[in-house]
Parts: C-alpha cells; sequence; structure tokens
C-alpha cells in the first residue's frame, strides 16, 4: 500500500511536476546529501542507492499521474567484507524507502539466523513469523544470511525459515522490504543452493573495500566526532599503521578502522594520566601524538605475534 | 440473528481495510493486539482460545492481517475477535475488542424464564439448537 490513495482522482488536475520539490517533500535529498559526506568512498553503492532512489520518486509521480506502475520490487542483498558499511547503508535505505511512501513505517528490524530459527521442531515458524511482523511496514536486515542454510544438514530448520520468508516476500511485497547482508563468497553459495532468493532479490549491491586513504579519512572522521585529532607526526603513523594492518590477518575495514581509534584513545589517556603532576590544556586533551599510534602491536608484527607467547 | 458483542458490532461488518485501520490505531497507542477465536459466542463466554500468542512491538498493521488471514484459513466457520491490551499503569485492561469474522450460521440464543422460590424470575441465556448449524 502506497502512500498515494487518489492516484486517479488526481490525474487530471497536476500535468506537471517540480522535481526538485518532490524530491524535498520526500526527504530523499537530504538522506542522499549525509550519505555522500558521512559515508566515505562506496562509489557504487552511493550510485545504485541513488538510481533506486530516482527509480521511487519517478514511481511515485508516475502513479500521482495516472501512468502504469507496478509496485517495484525492493528486496536487496548487500555483499562486502566485514566493516564496509553494509548495515550502516541498510539504516540509510530504510530511510529513503520511508521518506518515499515505500515502507509505511520506516523501523529495521535487524535479526541474524539465530532470531530466525528455532531450536526444535515447530519452532522456527512462529518465530520466523513474529520476527516478520515486527518487521511489516519497515525493512527486514537478516545479516549473515547464509547461516539459514547449512548445506551439510539437510534437516537443519534454517530451511522452514528460509521458505517461510521466500512465502512473505513474495506475497506482502509492499509490507515490508527484506534486506540480506553477508560476505560476498558465502552468499553466493547461498543464493547458488537457494535459486528462489536469487530471483526474488531485485538490487544486489556489491560493497567494495575500502582504498587507504579512504580508511585515513574514515579515521579522521571517527576521531572528529569524538574530539579528537592527529597530529601531523602522528597522521603520518597512522598512514604507515593502515598500510600494516591491511596485511594482517582479520582485518575488517571500517571496523578495525574504529577498534584502533578506541584503542588509540585509551593510550593517549594513559599517556596524559602517566604524568599526574602536569598541566593539561584543552590541546592536550584532543590531540593524539604519534606515541599513541605507534604503540600498537600492528607495529610489532601483529595481533598473531602477540598470542601466540602467552 | 446477527451476533452484537463488542465494538462496532451494530454497524454493518467491517471490511478489511477498516480492520486494518482498527488495528492500526491500537497499534499507534501501543497496546498490543491479540486474535482470538471460539464456537461458543455465549456472553458469558469471556475466554475464547487464543490464536497465537498476543502480538507485542508490532509497528504495522499488516502483520496482525496476516495472522488473521491465517486464523480465518483455519476457524472460518467460527467466531473470531481482535482485542486490544493496554498494558499501561492504571488501565492494564482490554481497551477495545470487536468481531472480525462470523460463521455463515449465526449462533442464536433464546431468553428462558424461570421461575423459583416464592415469584422470583430467574432469566437463562440459552444457545439455540439449529438443525443445520455447521457446528
Amino acid at each position: 500500500m502506497l502512500d498515494v490513495p487518489h492516484a486517479t482522482t488526481t490525474a487530471d488536475s497536476e500535468a506537471h511536476f517540480d522535481l526538485r520539490k518532490e524530491a524535498e517533500a520526500a526527504g530523499i535529498t537530504n538522506t542522499l546529501q549525509q550519505l555522500e559526506q558521512e559515508l566515505i568512498g562506496l562509489r557504487p553503492v552511493k550510485n545504485r542507492v541513488r538510481q533506486i532512489a530516482s527509480l521511487l520518486l519517478i514511481e511515485r509521480i508516475r502513479q500521482r499521474a495516472g501512468l502504469a506502475s507496478a509496485p517495484p520490487t525492493l528486496h536487496m542483498s548487500f555483499t562486502g567484507n566485514p566493516g564496509t558499511g553494509k548495515t550502516t547503508v541498510a539504516l540509510r535505505m530504510a530511510k529513503i524507502l520511508h521518506g518515499l511512501g515505500f515502507v509505511r513505517r520506516g523501523q529495521v528490524i535487524s535479526v541474524t539466523r539465530d532470531d530466525l530459527v528455532g531450536q526444535y521442531i515447530g519452532h522456527t515458524a512462529p518465530k520466523t513469523k513474529e520476527i516478520l511482523k515486527k518487521a511489516m511496514g519497515g525493512v527486514l536486515f537478516i545479516d549473515e544470511a547464509y547461516y539459514l542454510h547449512r548445506p551439510d544438514n539437510e534437516r537443519d530448520y534454517g530451511q522452514e525459515a528460509i521458505e517461510i520468508l521466500l512465502q512473505v516476500m513474495e506475497n506482502q511485497r509492499e509490507d515490508l522490504v527484506v534486506i540480506l547482508a553477508g560476505y560476498g563468497e558465502r552468499m553466493t553459495s547461498f543464493f547458488a543452493s537457494n535459486p528462489g532468493f536469487r530471483s526474488r532479490i531485485a538490487h544486489h549491491i556489491d560493497f567494495p573495500d575500502y582504498a587507504e586513504d579512504e580508511l585515513l579519512v574514515i579515521a579522521e572522521l571517527m576521531l572528529r566526532e569524538r574530539g579528537y585529532r592527529f597530529s601531523a607526526a602522528a597522521r603520518e603513523a597512522f598512514e604507515k599503521y593502515i598500510e600494516l594492518r591491511r596485511t594482517q590477518p582479520f582485518f575488517s575495514n571500517a571496523r578495525s578502522i574504529r577498534n584502533a581509534v578506541d584503542r588509540i584513545r585509551l593510550r593517549q589517556a594513559d599517556r596524559l594520566v602517566s604524568d599526574l603532576d602536569r598541566m593539561l590544556d584543552v590541546a592536550d586533551l584532543e590531540t593524539i601524538d604519534p606515541a599513541d599510534v605507534l604503540a600498537s602491536r600492528v607495529f610489532s608484527g601483529g595481533a598473531d605475534v602477540r598470542s601466540a607467547k602467552p | 440473528m446477527k451476533l452484537t458483542q463488542g465494538c462496532f458490532s451494530f454497524l454493518p461488518d467491517l471490511t478489511d481495510d477498516q480492520i486494518t485501520k482498527q488495528v492500526q490505531y491500537c497499534l499507534a497507542n501501543g497496546w498490543a493486539v491479540n486474535i482470538e477465536f471460539t464456537d461458543d459466542p455465549h456472553p458469558r463466554n469471556t475466554y475464547w482460545e487464543m490464536w497465537g500468542l498476543p502480538m507485542f512491538d508490532l509497528q504495522d498493521a499488516a502483520g496482525v492481517m496476516m495472522e488473521l488471514a491465517e486464523c480465518r484459513r483455519v476457524y472460518g466457520d467460527r467466531y473470531i475477535r481482535i482485542s486490544g491490551f493496554d498494558s499501561s499503569h492504571g488501565w492494564e485492561s482490554v481497551r477495545i475488542s470487536f468481531l472480525v469474522n462470523r460463521p455463515p450460521q449465526e449462533a442464536e440464543f433464546d431468553l428462558v424464564r424461570q421461575e423459583v422460590g416464592g415469584r422470583a424470575i430467574r432469566y437463562t441465556t440459552v444457545r439455540r439448537q439449529i438443525a443445520h448449524a455447521s457446528t
């Protein structure tokens, strides 16, 4: 059910549509701008989101003009490595869809396998339905969706959840939007074993890894949000840090950067507190010194080395 | 005889769109919506059977309508009602309750008068047995 109840009656009176006004009324200009400013990089993702927003906007105007319009299928799949912004974009997407009236309430219900799949026979269906009911009128975000399907166990209850999901995705397309997210390769094999999912999802969006300079901008943005800044030397040290960290195991893009930033704050605080006789000024409080960065174990060979010797 | 119980029962039966709007009103007020059904709509029968658990934390009526469709599929030959429970302090009670489904053959009741000790009168509501009733 869309937000335009009198599609046919207003058709004659309105022959011209002010696109800018329409876009602003729907709030997508703002949301897209925010997306542009707050998310670094992710060029292909932003392009795709803008395309979808444009399609939805035009679709809405077409409806008002009384032109033929089929409610677009909006289910999406976000694939990409850890920490590439899938959840963040899903939240934004809900806002855009809500602004355009393609979902009625705009809430995002974020779930994983545990929330959908039960533990014993007859437990899965009510559980899945409960989540679906909560997500109605909004967006259901299924993180790491490939866990729903366990190829090694054909009696796994995940299959039951998948069937219910597919049914609702097909029959109640206008009531909720399902976004599946997960790491690239595993999602591919998940779709291969569940072709029903692949065909019901209109938008497959791939999230690329961040480049090193993008990661640096992200780090600075995070620091700014928390009221810190790099000194020039610390900035250089952090560039070095990113370069090293990327080659080490368990690197998860922006999430690793966030953790690094949090640890740097910890070390900065520790450094300040270690000298109790000192008078601090504001600059001291907000500046990250190179020492705070360089103390990271990344520079001494990474997490593996540390955990090897207990 | 049209059974009149709960809200709106003197009006024509609600359409699905109207039910959706009523449910949305309940959800907007933060009430938990519950679906119940029975084949014994006696006015004194307060406890109808529950269709699943009451639905908490819903945002949109579509979820309730999905359950209602399922309940109608299974118990289309019974009475089904929707109720909204307000858990806020001071209320803690059902705030709204209305019928959303009637069987093809409605239940009928007779008022039986009985003279007891002295000339006191007792009234009893008795379900009329209908030969071609569906249940």
